[in-house]
């Protein structure tokens, strides 16, 4: 189906559209320096991933350049896609998200956009802090601490300010009927929250708790010895399987009933979803094997398996809320979401089922972990996000995606990548898990035998690298585009004034 | 409204409880650990690393060695074996203590060869018995506790890491992925420093079907002046530089490997117990070589 992948900005905004245009319109410069950044960022994480995926085929691709030698690109990779990609566009979406539900225009908004382009600022530094050989030596948290502090003021002040806006949102009961500019706000008559709105706003409150206790206990103030890996996991299951699912849920929440047409089923589903999520997610990710007090995996290990209550709740809600949805003008964007639910599920099932001794025994150090992790990441959350953008951008800046039918293609681009790169790596990872468990096999066949699935996941990679390409394409061009009507309208404002007054004398 | 409140208090407590839980409690648990005696030696454990070796954990960190090296040995279980040293004067009354054991040890064959391993039993309750059996017999007999494991198959520690072994370590290095053999007790499983710098230049040269990049940039190509350095790296066929030049490691590189050269986790501890070869039982060795040049 290659329909126009957006609604027309203004239709769903009928009755509110005073309303609904006037947030659109507030959002717009911390839209843009959030997602912009972002997609910049993403571009150049999967080009980081490509060097680091073609070392598996040439070990000597750029070995002599110090700046680009594995263990600098790998978390080159891993950083700018969660704290390049995944984090400014989490806020971009989830700040859009408060301010629609909220009914409430961000205010100052030139404070968020400076807060965006001071994290990407942040960004840059830590990239060229682990690429120098600053690294912190913290999987999933290598940004050195003089770009922690950037970043941590960046997210406070974004924080703060979405807390404030949210805290002085209009309060007016019979407008509260229907808070939301989106089709889904009829159900919402009991709650005063949309579910949504718990996920963003918890989101914000999450990150700025870990990321100090891990800026803390690891850069400033070290923790000794192997309290430094109990904060570290701790910090980042919290980071890649609480936070990416408050914030991708708070955004897949939204939009999966505005563009089925149907309410969420439902609240007390979405709701044992966020429980679920935050306390099992929050104790989770301690594997069997480590050198820690034997409470710490066993507990731990628990909460991992119980990560199975929020992935079933969340699939059962995406099954829900889409059977008998109108889906015909939804176009891409829902093939996004829906796809981001999907992988959702799979990831939150690979993760679960390292809750078990065995398993969890079996695949730490493989190749498993990533292939969750990618699968979360790119499968649930930047699908998700992508849906997320390519529906509310437009609506933004009051103009379409240039590139309409690209949209489509980086859904398939997107979609086959990310199984490209999961599935392989997942039965490599076991693979690999099962020969490491027999020391007859030398390490060295270990390696090279497990090698062909990593190779065939660099297949993946490309796929996802052109993907986001085109993502950056439209979004830029749509950047632009808005500007250059912008210039153009001041320009004519300019000449059309001077008119007249010529005339005149 | 109340149950958002409800939800938000409720999203508040959860964060609370983990953090407690996971970083709190560590902290109160393990942040205090101070040296502890190796068994059966007054030596305390661990050490601090030599000032070169802890240089050359920033060079393991910087170019991200975790990212395939793990250090980190885990074990399966621990077996005692009995090590028969000496039968005693009565080879008789032994072999009738062995019989009782297991009949098929009650030969003349198993006095021969001394010493050596005779039985393997799950635990040292388990070994007590025999113990007393063989000794009423008037035999001599050893018991080694022995850590079991693939990672321990692999020669990879003799006993699974512990707590106590990162101590000193900031930051500490478990590693994510093993791309590569485990490094926790590197400075056991290859102590020559010479191989260790000629695999870090080109690693495939000494592991045939390495798939770890080389890190020159770690050596320096430079031209012999008066006479070769001592710290030359011996380097034959494709890889020896042009005639007149010599490979020598940088600073980085010396760093590296004495760091490499003093990761050992093999003390015995009351946590993790295991029977010290006579090579192994001093203090583990911190004075680790540490940049004598490929000498072999």
């Amino acid at each position: 189906m290659t329909a126009p992948v957006t609604t027309t900005p203004g239709s769903s905004a009928a009755s509110t559209s005073t309303s609904a245009a006037a947030v659109d319109a507030s959002c717009r410069l911390p839209l843009f320096a959030l997602l912009g950044g972002a997609a910049f960022w993403l571009v150049l994480s999967s080009v980081f991933g490509l060097i680091a995926g073609i070392k598996f085929h040439q070990v000597t691709f750029l070995a002599d350049c110090a700046w680009l030698s594995y263990g600098r690109v790998y978390p080159a990779w891993s950083n700018l896609l969660m704290y390049g990609f995944c984090i400014p566009a989490g806020l971009g979406v989830g700040l859009w998200v408060l301010a629609r539900l909220g009914r409430q225009t961000i205010n100052a908004s030139w404070l968020v956009a400076f807060a965006a382009k001071l994290w990407h600022v942040g960004v840059l530094v830590g990239l060229l802090g682990i690429l120098s050989g600053d690294s912190t030596g913290f999987d999933w948290f290598e940004m050195p601490r003089y770009a922690a502090v950037i970043l941590f003021l960046a997210f406070l002040l974004i924080a703060v300010w979405g807390f404030i806006n949210h805290a002085f949102r209009p309060r007016c009961g019979e407008e509260m009927e229907s808070p939301h500019g989106e089709p889904e706000a009829a159900s919402t008559s009991t709650a005063t929250l949309y579910p949504s709105q718990w996920f963003v706003l918890s989101a914000l409150f999450w990150f700025l708790w870990i990321y100090a206790t891990a800026g803390l206990l690891l850069l400033f103030s070290p923790v000794r010895g192997v309290v430094q890996v109990s904060v570290g996991w701790w910090y980042v299951s919290n980071l890649l399987v609480v936070w990416t699912g408050l914030a991708g849920l708070g955004a897949a929440f939204y939009f999966l009933p505005a563009l089925g047409r149907r309410p969420l089923q439902s609240h007390y589903t979405a709701m044992f979803a966020f429980l679920t999520l935050i306390l099992f997610g929050t104790w989770a990710g301690v594997p069997a094997n480590v050198p820690l007090p034997a409470w710490m995996p066993a507990l731990s290990g628990v909460a991992t398996l119980a990560i199975l209550a929020p992935t079933l709740a969340v699939g059962v809600i995406g099954i829900q809320t889409l059977r008998g949805a109108d889906l015909k003008s939804a176009g891409a964007p829902l093939s996004f979401l829906k796809f981001g639910v999907l992988a959702f599920v799979l990831s939150g099932l690979m993760l679960a089922a390292t809750g078990v001794t065995d398993f969890s025994r079996l695949t730490e150090f493989t190749w498993f972990g990533h292939a969750q992790n990618t699968l979360r990441l790119y499968g649930f959350f930047a699908m998700t996000m992508f849906g997320a953008v390519y529906y509310l951008l437009p609506r933004v800046a009051g103009i379409e995606f240039p590139f309409a039918r690209l949209i489509r293609l980086h859904f398939w681009f997107g979609a086959v990548g990310v199984l490209c790169l999961a599935i392989p790596l997942a039965i490599g990872g076991v693979v690999q898990g099962l020969q490491l468990a027999n020391p007859d096999i030398k390490m060295v066949d270990v390696v090279n035998s497990t090698l062909m699935y990593f190779r065939v996941s660099t297949l993946g990679d490309t796929l996802i690298a052109l993907g986001n390409l085109l993502f950056l394409l439209n979004l830029l061009t749509l950047i632009g585009r808005y500007y250059r009507s912008v210039v153009v309208a001041a320009y004519t404002a300019v000449t059309a004034r001077l008119d007249p007054v010529e005339v005149k004398s | 409204m109340k149950a958002s409140a409800i939800v938000f208090l409720a999203a508040f407590l959860v964060l609370v409880s983990s953090w407690a839980g996971l970083v709190l409690t560590p902290q109160l648990q393990l942040g205090g650990v101070t040296q502890t005696n190796i068994l059966g030696s007054s030596d305390l454990y661990p050490v601090m690393r030599p000032g070169m070796a802890r240089q050359g954990l920033e060079v393991y960190r910087a170019n991200g060695c975790m990212y395939c090296h793990s250090q980190q040995v885990s074990q399966d279980a621990t077996h005692c074996e009995i090590i028969l040293t000496d039968p005693g004067t009565n080879a008789v009354a032994t072999l009738a203590a062995l019989g009782s054991l297991n009949t098929e040890l009650a030969k003349p064959a198993t006095l021969a060869d001394l010493p050596k391993t005779i039985l393997t039993v799950a635990d040292m309750n388990a070994a007590d018995p025999v113990l007393k059996t063989l000794h009423g017999a008037g035999a001599q007999v050893e018991v080694h506790v022995v850590p079991q494991g693939p990672d321990i198959a692999r020669g990879w520690g003799r006993r699974r890491t512990v707590a106590q072994d990162y101590l000193y370590d900031d930051p500490v290095q478990l590693g994510v992925r093993r791309i590569g053999p485990d490094l926790a007790n590197e400075g056991n499983f290859k102590p020559d420093a010479g191989w260790q710098y000629r695999h870090l230049y080109a690693p495939a040269s000494e592991t045939p079907g390495s798939q770890m990049p080389p890190y020159r940039f770690l050596f320096e190509t430079r031209k012999i002046v008066r006479e070769p350095s001592p710290d030359a790296l011996k380097l034959s066929g494709d890889l020896a530089p042009a005639a007149g030049y010599e490979v020598v490691p940088k600073p980085e590189a010396r760093a590296l490997v004495a760091y490499l050269m003093s990761l050992r986790a093999d003390a015995p501890l009351f946590e993790a117990p295991v029977t010290s070869l006579a090579a192994s039982t001093s203090a583990p060795d911190t004075n680790a070589p540490a940049a004598t040049s490929s000498s072999k």
